[in-house]
């Protein structure tokens, strides 16, 4: 093979051993085992616990497993008879499709090397037999998920299962590490220490911005630290082809869409054989996938494929897709991981990619071959999203990479972990503290905590001390803790995983028959989320799996709907990103404003647009932050362009909201989008800065962090949501209970209730203390807008303008299309009410003034 | 979709502010925003389905909900009864989360009961969740109770609904202006009836137009009155949204 591969640690005297079946099978495809393959190989086998970092169709996978598989060979096939023999290698992927998808690519050559080697998957959607048999005889290489692990471990016989264990492949870590899922992982890899002490680790990855954090997360950390994983990184393969879509029309202003693009899309699909089209969210893939019908004059097969869809008319798409029957697929990031779909020559990206990382990773999914170049075109929904494409575009020629870190353990998970160690056998907490703290999330874990959180597993960590006699752990004598009776176990089976689900009805289409009453049955479409119902009147129509929907209500748990024979849907989606902006491409947007060469590229409907700006404003320099006022209609608007992120973004917005109402600046609302936040309200915002009454400085002062920020979490709704994740990750609340099913009222209680009565008394509990947390790097993204109000400390600009800029107009555009989060409720019932009454001539039926009985 | 989280109550005492004077049956009846319902010429405060001890009923399936659900619902419920000093105050069933509730309810908690009903007749009608009545509490129980021309039980009945107070159902409902939707426990009376708001702070609730609510109420007279911070709202049920 021609390929141009670059090793960073070239094998030096290190020879790997392939054993003859092995370089039988190279020799007969005609292939050579590749320098990265046989250099992980080699290392491995000299007991390095390994992480190989390698483009995609670089025969990462295959590479993760010559290790197991050439020291089975030599093994050779266990005699019957023999005494039990656990597994030999546990592979741990993110994605249940994964799985199937290696024990395919993997039994293909073990069955031509004729390996006596046995490969079996085990996800939640294998059969209990199935499971049950893997127990007893179990296979030598088991492929699985990290919740799968984590039941193991919770097992009674999970030190017999694992005690042979030689190796753990984890795939696409470098997505893994930054999840909850990944914490739960950590900490499993640590158990499995535990029963395997040799055991190796080979992480695979695609390219990360740091591998030296993944380097130690596949070791373990504590007092004395094992040395870092041995480090392949293959770099290089053909450089992809990425343009940014050119346009005849009118680059937007505003929006998320990129609607104006679709007849160039469509041309594109035309003239390439596969073309996989990535959105960020699932109403741009159904919105995207209705236009492209609309103008399909040619019927290519044009399918559509998100995480919402049912699952089995998502496997349809997906073996439609690998028999390369389609010509096209619209997708979000259910289709980012490594699974191989046919021959796809085109990747279309619409709407910014909001990180280099993810951008890098999608355009991976073109051209599964290392020495052809992917070929990918990104469309961009609006101006600043062109500037956005650009610096990704420049950063993906330069290899630049913004993954997150890897963060400080969530607590939620490991409540859900202790408990989970609990069942297996009782524990001793010195022994567990030493244990999990190896793991490199929970390293920086304290003694405390880990107590606290060992409390709130037994008996919900209360200062009211009311539930010792309903523990579900308790100390024996002998200082262990064990689980006080079989069915916690149960519970904690049933309960496992980090995955909170955001509550969904299911989606089914109905039809009304002739006396305009709705059938039942019904095909279901899929499953939408509780919020976005909400909203909806008998009657709304909506976007979903492709098709415009009218809806007619909920009944039971099922949202039923009818088609709505209306190409217009009434109700627009949410079309915010689903990822804020990556810190590393806010920074280079901020670059491209403050030096005119890097605008160079740019298009020129957007350089114009600058261009202007420069002549009616300014542009900021890259760590300023400018401000603009103006007054527009009745109001008075000021801009703050702080490129941080919409999350971080709409936290500011609700801070200097407060902070403006109590200085009398009479702020009536905002709007955040990834650059800018916009806050408008009655007073002159402008005229007050001038005349000192109002200070930038102080306004947009870190310490609005501190009490400003505590008195609005306690309000926040975003807070309860991050709450009943933790809820249900810690175990407070169950999701399944044995039993019962959760149909009907009051069987279940809401956490917004038991948030607000823990708020109020007991503030400094462990599970609000981890809702903070988590709150903090999550929804709220505090960690980022700490940052940039420091950097920005003494480096605000105002201007103050008669009208809008041009810089501030897409943002104004977005007014009125996304509603702000209020918090003015009974604000609302009261304007009801008065217009109600207004109207209707009725309603507060006052003394005197009632209805008849 | 009906069991959203309700807004807490703020406890503000003395003189009703916001309350709703209205009509059951010919009788007056004190909508107050607390989520209790006074009776003047009687004399009578109702509140339904308190739901004390629901977090310990849950503990001891091994869902560790916070203690603290009994004494903040009691603590409201002593702000309702220093505003109207009833002679009698009626529990309108499911007072406990479930039967063993009563019995395991702490010292410090009962005494706060026996407090409150000092001076006063306290009666507690039977829920489904508690019915086999309280255990060392002051009062009686009884599945019924006809007074003063209205009739109290836990679960409204279909027929013979004239005068009836009931509970169980713990009805809430929405009204949305603009992007804005706000979501409440409320009263519901179309005049002949009532259904009470669920007093426990840990209660969900049941959207008026859910189907268990059918055939319960003359739809083109009943209305909703909601809770709000410090005021009831009355709003029309075909100004309701479902």
């Amino acid at each position: 093979m021609s390929v141009d591969l670059v090793e960073t640690n070239p094998s030096g005297n290190q020879a790997a051993t392939l054993p003859t079946p092995f370089l039988k099978w190279f020799g007969e495809k005609g292939w050579q085992p590749r320098a990265h393959q046989l250099e992980l190989l080699a290392r491995a086998q000299g007991g390095e616990n390994m992480l190989l970092i390698a483009p995609t169709g670089a025969g990462k996978t295959l590479a993760g497993f010559l290790p197991a598989l050439t020291d089975l060979v030599t093994r050779g096939k266990i005699p019957p008879g023999s005494a039990f023999t656990g597994i030999h290698t546990l592979y741990i992927s993110p994605l249940k499709a994964l799985t199937v998808d290696i024990e395919r690519n993997l039994m293909k050559p073990v069955t031509e090397m004729g390996l006596a080697v046995t490969v079996e998957n085990r996800t939640g959607d294998t059969p209990q037999s199935k499971r049950q048999r893997q127990k007893l005889t179990p296979p030598d290489i088991l492929l699985t998920t990290p919740e799968q692990v984590a039941l193991l471990l919770a097992n009674k016989e999970a030190g017999r299962f694992f005690k042979d264990l030689k190796y753990v492949v984890l795939d696409e870590l470098h997505s893994l590490v930054t999840s909850k899922r990944g914490h739960l992982l950590s900490l499993g890899l640590a158990r499995l220490r535990k029963h395997a002490p040799k055991m190796q680790t080979i992480g695979l990855s695609a390219t990360v911005a740091d591998p030296m954090d993944l380097q130690r997360w596949l070791v373990p950390q504590g007092e004395n630290p094992a040395p870092p994983a041995g480090l392949v990184h293959v770099t290089g393969g053909a450089a992809p082809d990425i343009t940014i879509l050119g346009t005849e029309t009118r680059i937007p202003w505003s929006g998320h869409v990129s609607t104006y693009a679709i007849p160039e899309v469509y041309e594109e699909i035309r003239r390439h054989t596969t073309t996989l089209i990535f959105v960020n969210t699932r109403f741009q893939a159904e919105l995207l996938f209705q236009s492209l019908w609309t103008i399909n004059e040619d019927n290519l097969p044009i399918a559509l494929h998100h995480g919402s869809l049912d699952a089995g008319q998502r496997r349809k798409v997906e073996a439609a897709m690998a028999d390369n029957r389609l010509r096209a697929v619209v997708a979000t990031s259910t289709l980012d991981m490594g699974l191989d779909w046919g021959d796809i020559d085109l990747v279309v990206h619409v709407g910014a990619p909001k990180g280099a990382s993810r951008l890098a990773q999608r355009i991976g999914r073109a051209n599964h071959r290392m020495d052809e170049p992917s070929k990918a075109i990104l469309v961009p929904a609006n101006r600043f999203e062109v500037m956005e494409c650009q610096a990704a575009l420049d950063a993906n020629y330069l290899g630049a990479q913004d993954t997150p870190p890897v963060g400080e353990g969530a607590l939620d998970v490991l409540a859900q972990h202790v408990l989970g160690m609990a069942c297996a056998e009782p524990f001793d907490p010195v022994e567990l503290y030493d244990e999990i703290t190896s793991a490199l999330p929970y390293a920086g874990l304290s003694w405390e905590t880990f107590e606290r959180i060992v409390d709130f597993v037994a008996t919900g960590g209360y200062a009211l001390r009311s539930y010792e006699r309903y523990a579900k752990i308790r100390k024996q004598e002998d200082g262990r803790w064990r689980v006080s009776n079989p069915q916690i176990a149960q519970q904690y089976r049933m309960n496992l995983g980090t995955i909170v689900e955001a509550a969904e009805l299911n989606v089914r289409l109905v039809k009304r028959n002739a006396k305009g009453t709705l059938g039942r049955g019904g095909m279901s479409l899929g499953k939408v989320e509780e919020y976005f119902l909400e909203q909806l009147v008998q009657g709304d129509t909506f976007l979903f799996a492709g098709k415009v929907l009218r809806f007619e209500g909920i009944r039971e748990n099922e949202c039923l709907v009818s088609n709505a024979h209306s190409l217009d849907p009434k109700v627009p989606a949410y079309a915010g990103g689903k990822f804020p902006l990556t810190t590393y491409l806010a920074d280079q947007v901020r670059a491209m404003l403050a030096e005119p060469e890097r605008r160079a590229n740019l298009p020129d409907q957007v350089r114009d647009w600058l261009n202007i700006q420069l002549e009616r404003s300014m542009l900021p320099k890259q760590d300023e932050l400018l401000i603009e006022t103006f007054p527009r209609g009745k109001r008075f608007f000021m801009i703050a362009y702080c490129f941080e992120g919409r999350l971080a973004h709409q936290t500011l917005g609700m801070l200097l909201t407060r902070r403006l109402e109590r200085l009398g600046a009479r702020p009536l609302g905002f709007v955040a989008t990834d650059y800018s936040l916009a806050i408008w309200g009655l007073n002159d915002l402008g005229a007050m800065i001038a005349d000192g009454s109002l200070s930038l400085s102080d306004l947009f002062d870190e310490d609005m962090l501190g009490d400003d920020l505590e008195a609005w979490l306690d309000e926040s709704y975003m807070l309860k949501r991050t709450f009943r994740n933790c809820a249900v990750i810690s175990g407070l609340i169950e999701r399944r209970h044995p039993g019962k099913e959760k149909t009907g009222r009051q069987v279940t209680v809401s956490t917004d209730l038991i948030y607000d009565v823990l708020r109020s008394h007991e503030p400094d509990h462990v599970l609000l203390e981890a809702t903070r947390r988590d709150a903090a790097s999550g929804l709220l993204d505090i960690g980022r807008l700490g940052d940039m109000l420091s950097r920005i400390k003494g480096h605000i600009t105002h201007r103050d303008l008669d009208r809008v800029s041009p810089l501030a107009v897409p943002i104004m555009l977005e007014i009125g299309k996304e509603q702000v989060p209020g918090e003015a409720q009974d604000a609302v019932l009261q304007e009801a009410a008065d217009e109600l009454i207004a109207e209707a001539g009725l309603s507060t039926v006052s003394v005197g003034d009632r209805p008849s009985p | 979709m009906h069991r959203l989280g309700l807004s807490p109550r703020t406890i503000v005492t003395g003189q009703p502010t916001g309350a709703e004077e209205i009509l059951v049956h010919g009788i007056a009846a004190v909508c107050d925003p607390l989520g209790g319902l006074y009776l003047p010429e009687t004399q009578t405060l109702v509140v339904s389905d308190l739901h004390l001890e629901k977090g310990a009923a849950f503990a001891r399936r091994g869902m560790m909900l916070p203690p603290y659900d009994t004494i903040a619902t009691l603590n409201i419920l002593n702000a309702v009864i220093a505003r109207y000093e009833p002679k009698l105050v009626v529990s309108l069933g499911d007072n406990f989360h479930d039967r063993s509730g009563s019995e395991h309810l702490p010292a410090d908690l009962r005494k706060m009961i026996t407090d409150m009903a000092r001076g006063r007749d306290w009666i507690w009608i039977n829920g489904n969740h508690d019915p086999d009545g309280t255990t060392d509490l002051p009062g009686i129980s009884s599945d019924e109770l006809l007074y003063g021309g209205l009739v109290f039980r836990h679960e409204p009945r279909l027929i013979s609904a004239k005068g009836e107070i009931a509970g169980h159902l713990h009805p809430a409902a929405t009204v949305r202006r603009r992007e804005k939707s706000v979501r409440r426990p409320c009263f519901a009376s179309d005049g002949h009836r009532l259904l009470m708001p669920a007093f426990g702070v840990l209660t969900g609730g049941l959207d008026l137009r859910h189907r268990a609510m059918q055939g319960l109420f003359k739809q083109e007279t009943l209305v909703a009155h909601l809770l709000g911070r410090d005021r009831i709202y009355s709003v029309r049920y075909g100004s309701l949204m479902g």
